[in-house]
């Protein structure tokens, strides 16, 4: 089958970024047609989300070219797909992707490279969450790494050429590993496939089912390990974490919302469609073996994350340590695949699921209301602002939503996905899940503490003259402080489409 | 010699004919840019009998006494050779007018290189291969020196001495191998060497043998920049004029790579001595990886840093080559060698685009070093996304063809139960990002030295345009290439 639909989701950005390098030449023009086709690209994914048929489950409107690379030793198709995992992702990229267009508003330098770049990097992460060939599935996690070191090291501030390569260095890295993993798992007999799932209307048989109980080249735990190297650097899981706050800190402010609120979620999703999704049934090791692994990193990520996050001065910094704790949530959802007694409950991994999710929409909300105080204040040292409250409420507000977003206030989003991964979680590791519970109080403490410092007390005289946020940044602002709270009161509109792709993926 | 053997011989002999003709028509005109459309239009006559070749002769063809063959793996390398040397003498086109009147044997010398470069890849017979080496080194090592400045001649000399050790060294692998088996042709080594098999007669011949085949493979070794064989290659590759650096990492190390496999998997491809070289090569290919690698992270110059980016590249042509698939199922068997030509023609389109860009860059700046593409993208938007794409394959990220190829040996070496040595290409992979991409990020974030513009001849800006259009095509639907390095290597791996 070849709908086509999908195929047009994934390239019409880098179809508009080509149309930019041929044809545009001035920057406003520029300007606005990225950020249109950024908005087309949503409402066509919001449009794919919402045909995503519920009822149906599985993987639909599937474009299929079985004879991408027809050799014997390497058959890979290109194989895109949509199914109640990656959909949920899809509409978050799109999403985040028009507000990081929105938010790149103000960038005066190389306009049309800049456009350029945001939007291969859109094509390049809905790749990710479309591809169902595992190698496709590679390239596009590959591809993703250019227009990044580009956007990070032209249009970044501080140690921007050092963040950029230690970026890319760690996540090449990771997937070298990533390959070889790949590689081993296509090459086992037996397997001989690179279809990440089973698609009966296609008749394809995936990987989860073919490398079930048979011996694979080299010991499937080992594979596990090569695999789980490029998405734990990803997420990043402590101790593979280092690169993400100097990514942070040193790249513009639409990065950090794409980096923070999609990139990261490749790791994420990794973890769940890989990780899981393939080793369950796996010979003489399953990712049951490993979840006491995957939980202990996660506390671990929670608490490091957390106490490394209060120590912050820099707004940017300090919201990237945050994600690296509230990423452990995610890994720390995903461990209670282990179950109890034989039993396996999904409530864990849906938690995990919509965790991806609620960060991507409230650290996006972060980044862009640092951002917003960065723009005016020129500077995100915490001592240096203070009492911004007064002088600018709308970026207060902003920032004030995605704050208590972020520590898990009831009726924002947060909270629904914290609470999810604390109850799956609960009854297999109780005393890890305490501990991790601790993380919620830690960011409590960290998002307060910095609500104060930054924009309560004594007014700032150096700010008086510098006026708020305008209507064109409060766009973005709106578009995910909608989000937020939306999902936040009524959770069901993602984890009714979660709870569909997780149940197929958990096998026992 | 019948009719017959001209016809097998025919692409050989015409591109050598054409080199006498670039010649004697060089002492005709007086103008000396016509000489380079009469040999980049000529080489259309080998391409022509080529592609006819292809079509026409079954592989078990042979001529002169069966010394040569027009096979497919043969005929796949002309392609790819002749396509090179029209493409390098097209591009070099604004810089050969450094060589100031000397044009014309610029350009014989250069097809006379190539004539022997693709009397090797069709040789069946290794004295045959020795000739048509020697026949290949001579005239480049001239090439090498054809500035005729301190470091070019030092190139040059450095090329000519280090080529005929190595020579030297081959032959007496050649030695060996014709002591032990009684024969110098390639098919007849692997009966002679089967039959000793049969005889239980083997406490010298195998010995001897794989004493043949460790000097073959390091006489080879030369010609593939492989370490420990590669120091010639920084300073010939700094010295040498850049076209002429473009040819030989290209044509030259394709044309050694073919002989190579052409004699490790028939003269040498029984199932036993396969295991032998298999580790051979593969240890080789570790060494070789890192040590381009490692040395190529502190270059300063551009094409010194290429050279050894070269020698990582045989590197991982290596890993290709080892990876005979010790399961030797139908499919599998296959996916090493085939790789090997996937990647090959990858890495020449991409070298091509790479030199072909610098050699428009550095035509107008003058200068090699590194630090002087800074801002090259202000000065030359296009030039520098074609440079940057090229650098991008050599690095192996998708779309590219350099992505793919990697993909295919290293694949084609897990499945012959190399995982160790595929996980060292791909570490090595990580290692080469750091000097790759400090190139981009040269050109796309440092200060220009000023904000003239950079604009390219035609030809040379056309062909870094081809050959990134290959690079591209190629890594995005490679199934025809594909196809076509399975035809040229269905014949020689059986």
């Amino acid at each position: 089958m070849f709908e086509g639909w999908l195929s047009i989701v994934v390239f019409l950005p880098a179809a508009a970024a080509l149309i930019i390098a041929l044809f545009l030449r001035n920057d406003s023009q520029v300007r606005w047609f990225a950020i249109g086709a950024t908005v087309l690209n949503l409402v066509l994914i919001a449009i794919t989300y919402l045909n995503y048929d519920r009822g149906a489950g599985g993987v639909q409107m599937v474009d299929r070219y079985a004879d991408w690379i027809p050799v014997d030793g390497l058959r890979a198709e290109y194989l895109l797909g949509l199914d109640g995992l990656s959909a949920p992702l899809l509409l978050l990229t799109g999403l985040l992707t028009a507000v990081a267009a929105f938010a790149s508003w103000r960038v005066t330098l190389r306009v049309r490279e800049y456009f350029i770049w945001l939007l291969v990097l859109e094509t390049a992460v809905l790749g990710v969450f479309t591809a169902l060939d595992f190698l496709l599935f590679f390239i596009f996690w590959e591809i993703e790494l250019i227009p990044m070191f580009m956007l990070i090291s032209i249009w970044g501030s501080g140690r921007n050429k050092y963040s950029a390569m230690k970026f890319v260095i760690f996540t090449l890295a990771g997937s070298a590993f990533m390959l070889i993993g790949i590689l081993a798992l296509f090459l086992s007999s037996g397997v001989d496939t690179f279809a990440m799932v089973s698609i009966p209307s296609e008749s394809i048989v995936g990987i989860p089912d073919k490398a079930a109980g048979i011996d694979l080249l080299i010991p499937a735990g080992a594979i596990w390990f090569l695999l789980f190297a490029a998405f734990a650097v990803k997420m990043p899981l402590w101790p593979v974490h280092s690169w993400l706050p100097d990514a942070h800190t040193d790249a513009p402010t639409a990065v950090s919302i794409m980096l923070a609120g999609v990139l990261l979620k490749m790791g994420g999703y990794g973890l769940i469609r890989v990780s899981v999704g393939m080793f369950q049934e796996t010979k003489d090791f399953q990712v049951q073996d490993v979840a006491w692994l995957l939980a202990t990193l996660a506390v671990i990520s929670i608490i490091y994350g957390a106490v490394v996050t209060l120590k912050q001065t820099d707004l940017k910094r300090l919201v990237a340590f945050s994600s690296v704790s509230h990423m452990g949530f995610v890994v720390l959802g995903v461990s209670s695949i282990v179950g109890v007694g034989g039993k396996v409950t999904d409530a864990g991994l849906n938690g995990a699921a919509l965790q991806m999710v609620t960060h991507g929409t409230i650290t996006g909300l972060l980044f862009l209301s640092v951002g917003l105080v960065y723009d005016r204040a020129h500077t995100r040292y915490i001592p240096d602002l203070g009492g911004l409250a007064l002088r600018w409420p709308l970026i207060t507000a902003s920032m004030l939503i995605a704050g208590l977003a972020s520590l898990g206030l009831p009726g924002l989003s947060g909270f629904v996905a914290e609470i999810s991964v604390f109850l799956g979680t609960y009854e297999v590791w109780s005393w890890l899940t305490a501990i991790g519970a601790f993380g919620v109080v830690l960011a409590a403490g960290y998002v307060l503490w910095m609500m104060q410092r930054t924009f309560f007390g004594p007014r700032n005289e150096r700010f008086d003259d510098i006026d708020d946020a305008n209507f064109i940044d409060m766009i973005p602002v709106a578009a995910l402080v909608i989000s937020i709270v939306a999902i936040g009161v009524y959770p069901k509109i993602v984890t009714e489409v979660f709870k569909i792709g997780i149940s197929e993926l958990v096998r026992i | 010699m019948s009719a017959h053997d001209l016809w097998i011989l025919s692409p050989e002999l015409s591109v050598a004919g054409l080199g006498i003709i670039v010649i004697i028509a060089d002492l005709i005109l007086n103008k000396k840019t016509p000489l380079i459309w009469l040999a980049a239009v000529g080489l259309t006559v080998p391409l022509v009998l080529t592609l006819i070749l292809w079509f026409d002769t079954p592989d078990s063809e042979l001529g002169v006494f069966g010394t040569v063959t027009a096979d497919r793996l043969a005929l796949f390398f002309h392609f790819l050779l002749i396509g090179t040397t029209a493409a390098v003498i097209v591009a070099g086109a604004t810089y050969s007018k450094k060589f100031a009147g000397f044009q014309g044997e610029f350009l014989a010398l250069m097809l006379l290189s190539v004539s022997g470069m693709m009397l090797l890849v069709a040789s069946r017979d290794v004295i045959t291969a020795y000739v048509a080496l020697e026949l290949s080194a001579l005239p480049a090592a001239a090439l090498a020196a054809f500035l005729r400045t301190d470091r070019s001649l030092e190139a040059g000399l450095k090329f000519l001495l280090l080529s005929a050790l190595s020579s030297a060294v081959l032959l007496y692998g050649l030695v060996y191998l014709y002591g032990a088996t009684g024969t110098t042709d390639i098919a007849g080594i692997l009966e002679g060497i089967n039959s000793m098999d049969a005889d239980g007669d083997r406490a010298f011949g195998s010995s001897a043998i794989m004493l043949g085949v460790v000097m073959v493979v390091a006489g080879f070794g030369f010609k593939m920049a492989m370490a420990p064989f590669q120091m010639w290659v920084p300073d010939v590759y700094e010295g040498a004029p850049t076209p002429v650096v473009a040819f030989l990492s290209i044509a030259s190390k394709s044309a050694a790579f073919a002989i190579v496999l052409r004699v490790l998997y028939t003269a040498l491809g029984t199932d036993e001595l396969a295991a032998d070289w298999s580790i051979l090569i593969a240890i080789l290919a570790a060494i070789t990886m890192t040590a381009g690698n490692l040395l190529a992270l502190s270059q300063k110059n551009i094409k010194r840093m290429l050279g050894y980016s070269t020698v990582a590249h045989a590197g991982y042509l290596l890993v290709g080559l080892a990876a005979v698939a010790a399961n030797s199922d139908s499919d599998g068997f296959i996916a090493g060698p085939q790789g090997v030509l996937y990647y090959l023609v990858a890495y020449a389109l991409t070298n091509l685009a790479v030199f072909f860009a610098i050699i428009a860059i550095t035509n107008r700046t003058g200068s090699d070093m590194i630090s002087s593409f800074a801002g090259m993208a202000r000065r030359a938007p296009l030039l520098s996304v074609l440079l940057a794409l090229g650098i991008l394959s050599l690095l192996g990220i998708p779309p590219t063809a350099g992505f793919l190829g990697k993909i295919f040996v290293f694949s084609a070496a897990v499945d012959s139960g190399l995982a160790w040595l595929a996980v060292i290409g791909v570490i090595n992979s990580v290692v080469s990002a750091f000097y790759y991409l400090r190139v981009i990020r040269t050109m796309f974030l440092d200060e220009p030295e000023t904000n003239e513009r950079i604009t390219a001849d035609i030809p040379v800006w056309a062909a870094t345009l081809v050959a990134s259009a290959g690079l591209l095509v190629f890594g995005i639907a490679p199934s025809s290439l594909l196809e076509f390095a399975r035809h040229a290597v269905s014949g020689v791996v059986t």
